[in-house]
C-alpha cells in the first residue's frame, strides 16, 4: 500500500470547478538506470491512473518512464452532485491501489 | 607560523563575509519553493506521514513505541537545538543518532542503516515539530571542543580536488558550479526531499555526496567527524529557521 498525499475540498458549490491533487509514493524506476554491479535496474512504474466522480470518468492518464518518482497529479472537475471520488492506479507488477474521498456539493 | 596566522585571518574574513544568512530555500527556484511550502504537495510529507504512524507503533523487544514515553508536543523545539550534548556519553549527538539510540537501547529494536526509511521518517516527523523555529544549538561549555573540531574540518582542504567546505560554501556561495547555484550549505531542513535523489535523505547523505564530489575519503556513518561537522553547520546556521522537511534541487 503506497502512501499518498491527497487534497480534495470537502465541500464545493454546485456548478463550480474544484481541484483534485494526489501525490503517490512510488519509485517509478525508468528501466534506464544501472546498479553498482552494472546490471540494468528493471522498469517499474505506475502505468495507468484514473479518477471517477460518482462513477463517471473525469480524468485518466497513461504514464511512461519519463515521469519522476512519487508522481503528482493535479486536475479539476465540475461539482455536480455530492458523492464519492475514486482514484485508481495500477503499476507494471499489476498491483492496483484505490483511494477514495467523499465530496459534498451544496 | 605564517600558515597559522593566515588560517586565523581566513576565519575572520570567512565569518565576516557570512553576515547575510541564506537558506537553500532562498536559492531554490520558485517551483521548488512552492513544492516545499505546500504540505499536500511536498513529497517529504510521505515520510512525515510514515513517521507519525511509526511514532505510536511498538518497536523492538521492549514492546514500547515512541509515544509510550514521549508526547509528540514535547518534541517541539528539539530539532532546533540539536546536535545536543549527551552527558552520559560525554559528547554531542545528532538528532538522528538520538532517535536511533532510543530505538536500539530503550526499545530494544534492531539497528537500521542511516538512510533507512524508518529512520528518515522518524527524523522528519520529529524535525517537523520544530519547523519555523530558529536553529540554535548550544555551543558553549562542553560543546566548545567539538565545535572547534567541526570548524577545523569545515576549513580544511581535503580530497583529490583539495577543496574545503569553506572554499565553495563561504567563498563561492552565490556563484555556479556547472549549471548549479552554490548555496551557503546550511543544514536547516534535514531530512529533506532532494529532486536529484527523487527521494528523502539525511544530512549524512548530502555530506557523502560532497565528499565524493571533491574525491575525498568518506567518513563512516558513525564517525565523530560527522557529528562535529553537523554541530558546526548548525552553529553556522544559527538564526535561520528549521525547514524540515525541506525540498531542494
Amino acid at each position: 500500500m503506497a502512501r499518498v498525499l491527497l487534497k480534495i475540498p470537502r465541500t464545493v458549490r454546485k456548478g463550480e470547478s474544484f481541484d483534485i491533487r494526489i501525490l503517490i509514493a512510488h519509485p517509478m524506476e525508468s528501466g534506464q538506470r544501472r546498479d553498482e554491479g552494472g546490471q540494468v535496474i528493471p522498469r517499474f512504474i505506475i502505468n495507468r491512473f484514473s479518477c471517477l466522480y460518482n462513477g463517471e470518468l473525469v480524468f485518466e492518464a497513461d504514464l511512461f518512464p519519463a515521469i519522476a518518482a512519487n508522481p503528482f497529479f493535479e486536475f479539476s472537475a465540475v461539482a455536480v452532485n455530492s458523492g464519492r471520488i475514486v482514484m485508481r492506479w495500477v503499476d507494471d507488477a499489476g498491483v492496483g491501489q484505490t483511494e477514495t474521498a467523499d465530496i459534498v456539493v451544496t | 607560523m605564517i600558515g597559522r596566522a593566515a588560517l586565523v585571518l581566513l576565519l575572520i574574513v570567512a565569518e565576516a563575509g557570512a553576515a547575510e544568512l541564506r537558506s537553500g530555500y532562498d536559492d531554490a527556484g520558485p517551483q521548488t519553493r512552492a513544492t516545499q511550502d505546500d504540505d499536500t504537495v511536498n513529497p517529504g510529507f510521505l515520510w512525515v506521514q510514515q513517521g507519525a504512524a511509526l511514532w505510536s507503533q511498538p518497536a523492538g523487544a521492549a514492546g514500547t513505541s515512541c509515544a509510550s514515553c514521549h508526547e509528540i508536543s514535547a518534541m517541539r523545539g528539539v530539532a532546533a537545538r540539536y546536535p545536543a550534548f549527551d552527558t552520559a556519553l560525554g559528547r554531542p549527538m545528532t538528532l538522528d543518532q538520538r532517535i536511533e539510540q532510543c530505538r536500539t537501547e530503550r526499545q530494544k529494536a534492531s539497528p537500521l542503516p542511516p538512510e533507512d526509511d524508518t529512520r528518515l521518517a522518524l527524523s522528519a516527523y520529529v524535525g517537523l515539530q520544530s519547523r519555523g523555529m530558529t536553529v540554535r544549538p548550544r555551543t558553549d561549555g562542553p560543546m566548545r571542543p567539538f565545535l572547534e573540531a567541526g570548524r577545523t574540518l569545515y576549513m580544511t582542504r581535503q580530497g583529490q580536488l583539495n577543496l574545503s567546505c569553506s572554499n565553495c560554501h563561504d567563498g563561492l556561495a552565490g556563484q555556479r558550479l556547472g549549471g548549479a547555484l552554490i548555496p551557503q550549505g546550511h543544514a536547516n531542513g534535514y531530512p529533506l526531499y532532494r529532486l536529484e535523489w527523487q527521494g528523502m535523505g539525511s544530512v549524512y547523505r548530502r555530506i557523502r555526496n560532497c565528499l565524493t564530489g571533491i574525491r575525498a575519503e568518506i567518513y563512516p556513518p558513525d564517525a565523530p567527524e560527522l557529528t562535529a561537522l553537523e554541530l558546526y553547520l548548525a552553529a553556522r546556521a544559527t538564526g535561520l529557521k528549521v525547514e524540515t522537511p525541506a525540498v531542494r534541487p
